[in-house]
């Protein structure tokens, strides 16, 4: 009886314990937002969103400062849409090949030195591009500076390779064995088998990779500050150096004197940083969702 | 019906790595009539039917040994086109698996392989394998739909479609009513007695009573080997082997 009672009283404090747990990253994520939000918006009074999202000149330190985050919004976007054009073809094609070509052996060798390239410091693949990319660019192209707009999106390429790699090969693995065995037995070939039937059965799974790759690849800091040569202007081609608005919030905070104008701009560009990798989330969930495949035969 | 022998197997094993499934059988199915192969889970029959149109060449570690021929070629000789074969040897599975694909273009996804890209040979062809399957009625107002929305018994109609678009010269049946209830079963079997006119089946079974309605010759089968090969109506009356007999009488398995 007495045990009974102490379960009673004791169930409740357990599952309440854990749901603090789970509230708590939830908790400080509200919070970050909130203190984002409060630093951000000041800025705001000094010059329009308009002004702010579309001026084309970032000079947050003369006088009079001009906060106009376009170039950065543009060295951003830039890097992001190089970078994932090379890191899709290059991620899926791997996910193909590691889940239906390979061979037990290769897939073994593989798939682990794949991962092993997520978990090298962006500062080493950002030393990577810096020391042994730029120059090797800056000889072949005949560039002024190899710190540019294609060495960043080469390196951050090269890091969301095993995000797209790895989430698009989940993908391609859950296509039930069924739907190949169904394939071949009509005569199909296996690349046409791959082609035809499971690669549009994984789409939805690879959106999601190739999104999550892009926000991935958005919000890299580090290697960005290395690599991207750091001019606030408007790229006007993939060998011009920039500055995305990671690298250039990493590179100002420290500079930029608490609360003043500069300090809320920069906020407000992280602002614009957290409303872009939040709709790529929200597009891969729904992509995800909406393309969700429904299995082999229900019955 | 002809006595002709249109696909056999010759001394055949096979081998999923060390472990023998099928241990030399030597069996013939003629043209145009339905064999059913029957025999308790694990007996290899199942092993035995994917054997004839390599279907087991997609798992690692198997290898055959013997002949299984088709109109007396042996499809294992190193010259053969598997996916010749398939073509030839059409399977419907266990298991209903459409593509997650409209239903025409489930249907249309041999014809395309095929090459055939013309619109409306695509739509007759479609529109006959439909009906060959006796599922047109049911789904010829919504071919545009998934084939998943149709119901079990539907799907596997439709997989049945899949497989005669191509026109194949064999169809292998692995238990095609397993999943089904008794109506889609019923349908199923009336469509096996009707395309027998057309083609060369043979089907496997986990139910007795099934084999004695579909079937013309009935196979035993038991732990890899094959019992006894007989008219199905002879083996459900008057086996010759006690194995049998014991099986189909339900002493075991």
């Amino acid at each position: 009886m007495k045990r009974a009672r102490l379960s009673k009283i004791k169930e409740p404090v357990i599952e309440n314990l854990f749901l603090l747990f789970a509230l708590t990253s939830i908790i400080i994520l509200a919070l970050i937002v909130v203190f984002l939000f409060k630093e951000g918006l000041p800025i705001f009074g000094k010059v329009s969103i308009k002004d702010f999202l579309f001026g084309k000149y970032w000079y947050p330190t003369y006088d009079p400062p001009e906060f106009g985050i376009l170039p950065l919004i543009a060295a951003s976007i830039l890097v992001t849409l190089l970078a994932s054009v090379i890191a899709v073809p290059l991620g899926v094609l791997s996910a193909v090949y590691i889940s239906e070509i390979a061979g037990r052996r290769i897939q073994e060798i593989l798939k682990p030195i794949i991962e092993l390239l997520a978990s090298l410091p962006s500062v080493v693949i950002g030393f990577f591009g810096m020391v042994v990319l730029a120059p090797f660019l800056q000889d072949v192209f005949d560039i002024a500076t190899g710190l540019n707009g294609l060495n960043a999106s080469l390196m951050l390429a090269l890091m969301s390779v095993p995000t797209i790699s790895s989430i698009s090969e989940d993908a391609i693995h859950s296509v039930p064995r069924e739907l190949r065995e169904a394939s071949l037995a009509l005569g199909a070939t296996k690349w046409e088998t791959i082609s035809r039937v499971v690669i549009p059965a994984s789409l939805s799974g690879i959106c999601t990779a190739a999104i999550l790759g892009m926000s991935r690849a958005i919000g890299e800091t580090m290697v960005v500050l290395m690599v991207a040569g750091g001019a606030a202007a408007i790229p006007e081609s993939i060998f011009d150096p920039c500055r995305p608005m990671p690298a250039s919030i990493a590179a100002e905070m420290a500079e930029a004197p608490f609360r003043s104008y500069h300090y809320h701009a920069l906020f407000a560009t992280g602002v614009v940083l957290f409303v872009m990798t939040l709709l790529f989330n929200v597009i891969a969930d729904c992509v995800s969702h909406k393309y969700k495949q429904v299995g082999t035969a229900t019955l | 019906m002809s006595n002709n022998i249109k696909m056999a197997t010759e001394n055949m094993s096979f081998y999923y790595g060390d472990f023998r499934a099928i241990d030399n059988i030597t069996l013939g199915f003629r043209e145009n009539y339905v064999t059913a192969l029957i025999g308790p889970s694990g007996c290899g029959k199942s092993t035995y039917i994917r054997t004839l149109n390599r279907m087991n060449d997609i798992i690692p570690g198997t290898r055959v040994e013997g002949k299984v021929l088709l109109d007396g070629e042996n499809i294992y000789a190193s010259s053969v086109d598997v996916v010749e074969i398939r073509k030839r040897v059409g399977m419907v599975f266990q298991k209903p698996n459409p593509f997650p694909k409209t239903i025409f273009n489930d249907v249309a996804y041999g014809l395309r392989l095929k090459g055939i890209k013309n619109r409306s040979e695509l739509q007759d062809r479609v529109e006959a394998s439909l009906k060959a399957a006796a599922i047109w009625d049911e789904v010829k107002d919504r071919l545009n739909k998934s084939a998943l929305s149709l119901s079990g018994g539907q799907q596997q109609r439709l997989c049945i479609a899949r497989a005669l678009a191509i026109e194949p010269e064999v169809l292998l049946m692995d238990e095609p009513a397993s999943a089904l209830d008794p109506i889609a079963t019923q349908k199923i079997e009336e469509l096996i007695t009707e395309l027998k006119k057309n083609y060369t089946i043979i089907i496997v079974t986990h139910n007795m009573q099934q084999a004695a309605r579909v079937s013309d010759i009935t196979a035993f089968f038991y732990m890899g080997k094959l019992i006894e090969v007989n008219t199905t109506e002879k083996m459900f009356t008057r086996p010759s082997k006690k194995q049998t007999e014991d099986y189909i009488t339900g002493r075991f398995g």
